[in-house]
């Protein structure tokens, strides 16, 4: 809800989802897909557009299709149809892309977010299709000419789209996190905004609360979840303005111009909404079948939601950190290596706490950690043994992110192991007690608070190699003379 | 159905090909009649036929996800009117 100038708004979003496929070769051709190749070097006479050129469909791209409407729990159609869309573009060299329509291979589903306020909220999802991506067209390399690299032209692409049912920008935010994340589990797209194999649009709206949906504005091509919520947060505002004037929202399409954090109207293509669908008369319906679905849908990995409820069961853990260690599929495959046979709470702490921590400093994610699963679980095994303690343990993880060596060795080498020998404690806190015959005095008077001075004492004479359960105790006899 | 003018002049911008005015006409009235042989199918009665996309019975064709084309970068900018590095060029359009 947004507070404007004569009351509270509330702003409707719905988004489209362009989900880039992962497989070797293309929807309709056998060219390669993989990202960075040299220009029109991954393209088939095919996705060039030349005629008399026939395209033959994938089968691996409709299973990925498939696969990801399933984990949408949507409804799969066993009849599909595909359809040109046709416009002009220098990037579409057929003059159409060929697309999915009035029958779309998946149709309703849904997405749970899991709210900051620990509710779940379902979004719908109206649809997934497939569909050809375009090429691509560079606009700076020439003052006058614009290049165009056909590479991605033909790539399959799933659209997926949202019902109206997000609420704010940090709800799409959630959203496109949840379903990026689904994606990977289900291994169908690999989610990379940078790369361009997940891009969005989104549909923003304004109305009184309970009011009829107001006019549409849609925001093309955003390249990262921060500037979808931020696109949408500013086309809301600015909506409200314009109705609050006095004047009407228009239905448009804006770019969001992320150097300035405001969205604005792309030059106005005119007649460019006519695309004048028809069944693509190269391409038989798609009839699935029913068999085929059903093993697809026994093949599906756990997924997001699923994994969260069963770290919760499975290792005793809150629905908070559950949702932090399912969030990425890498992480929560390497919280469940770490975990294997050791106390799952430490484990997530570690994982959380000093590995995350590491990460963000490093900037990497948990694929190039430079701690690999195991170590981390040998760390913690030297902990629980003894070998260590846990405060020397923060050092020789350091050293483990800064070496990627084994703790092991590192103990060895630095010579960490704990201190567990009575009569080498006992020296040491005789010593410090000897030095400090006068706060020792001090304590026995009732000055309490010095008990941790002399713990810390004692833990620096020993290099902090003393066990702190024996220097409790050994220290509270002596001190109590 | 019969199409006008504005109708055929809207078409022909969408399909980017130039029109002449003097010549809307005459295509309103071709492409009228082409239409309305076309919708002498509407004599037969479809009661309880489901609309279908293609009338051939067969299934469609489907390839394994294998990569046995592209790589051939000379061939596909081969009778492209301009090119520079290895791209195809356009006149600048930019948005």
């Amino acid at each position: 809800m947004i507070e404007g100038r004569t009351g509270k708004w509330e702003t409707v979003i719905g988004l489209e989802v362009h989900a880039q496929v992962i497989s070797k070769a293309k929807l309709f051709s056998g060219a390669a897909t993989g990202f960075g190749a040299k220009p029109n070097t991954q393209v088939s006479p095919v996705d060039a557009g030349f005629p008399g050129m026939l395209p033959v469909i994938n089968r691996f791209c409709i299973e990925q299709a498939v696969k990801t409407g399933l984990g949408l729990a949507a409804e799969i159609n066993l009849h599909s149809v595909f359809e040109r869309k046709n416009y002009f573009y220098p990037d579409l060299p057929a003059g159409y892309q060929i697309s999915q329509y009035l029958q779309p291979v998946v149709g309703h589903g849904r997405v749970s977010l899991d709210m900051p306020n620990g509710t779940v909220r379902e979004i719908g999802i109206t649809r997934l299709h497939l569909e050809q991506d375009a090429g691509k067209s560079l606009h700076d390399r020439h003052p006058s000419l614009t290049y165009v690299d056909l590479n991605r032209a033909g790539v399959a692409l799933m659209e997926i789209v949202s019902e109206p049912d997000l609420r704010s920008g940090e709800e799409a935010g959630l959203y496109l996190r949840k379903l990026r994340s689904i994606l990977r589990y289900l291994g169908t797209c690999d989610g990379n905004m940078e790369e361009g194999s997940l891009r969005c649009d989104a549909n923003v709206s304004v109305r009184r609360p309970g009011a009829p949906l107001g006019t549409r504005c849609e925001i093309k091509n955003v390249n990262s979840i921060r500037y979808v919520m931020q696109a949408i947060e500013y086309e809301a505002r600015r909506q409200i303005e314009v109705i609050e004037e006095g004047g009407t929202v228009e239905q448009q399409t804006r770019l969001f111009d992320a150097a300035r954090g405001v969205t604005r109207p792309m030059r106005s293509k005119e007649e460019a909404h006519d695309y004048r669908y028809f069944p693509d008369p190269d391409l038989l319906p798609l009839v699935l079948d029913p068999d085929w679905v059903e093993r697809i849908r026994a093949d599906l990995p756990e997924l997001p939601d699923a994994r969260k409820a069963r770290f919760m069961s499975e290792y005793g853990l809150s629905a908070d950190d559950a949702g932090v260690l399912v969030a990425e599929k890498e992480t929560a495959l390497y919280f469940e290596r770490v975990a294997q046979r050791r106390e799952s709470k430490v484990a997530a702490n570690w994982v959380m706490g000093d590995l995350f921590g590491a990460l963000n400093r490093l900037g990497v994610g948990i694929h190039l950690s430079p701690v690999s699963a195991e170590q981390l679980g040998a760390l913690i095994d030297l902990i629980a043994d003894g070998t260590i303690s846990g405060r020397l343990a923060k050092d020789v993880f350091a050293e483990m992110v800064a070496s990627s060596a084994d703790p092991a060795a590192i103990v060895e080498a630095k010579g960490l192991r704990q201190m567990t020998d009575s009569s080498a404690i006992e020296a040491a806190i005789d010593t410090v007690l000897a030095s400090q015959a006068g706060r020792v005095a001090e304590y026995r008077a009732g000055r309490d608070k010095l008990y941790g001075f002399f713990v810390g004492q004692v833990m620096r004479a020993t290099q902090g190699k003393a066990n702190p359960a024996l220097v409790n105790q050994l220290l509270k006899k002596k001190l109590a003379g | 159905m019969a199409l006008d003018k504005e109708t055929v002049a809207h078409i022909a911008t969408l399909a980017r090909i130039r029109v002449a005015e003097a010549e809307l006409e005459l295509l309103a009235n071709e492409l009228s009649h082409i239409l309305s042989w076309v919708e002498q199918l509407n004599e037969v009665d479809t009661t309880g036929v489901a609309p279908m996309a293609s009338a051939a019975a067969a299934s469609l064709p489907m390839r394994d996800d294998a990569v046995n084309d592209g790589g051939c970068r000379e061939a596909i900018l081969g009778n492209a009117p301009r090119v520079a590095r290895g791209f195809f060029t356009v006149p600048k359009v930019v948005e």
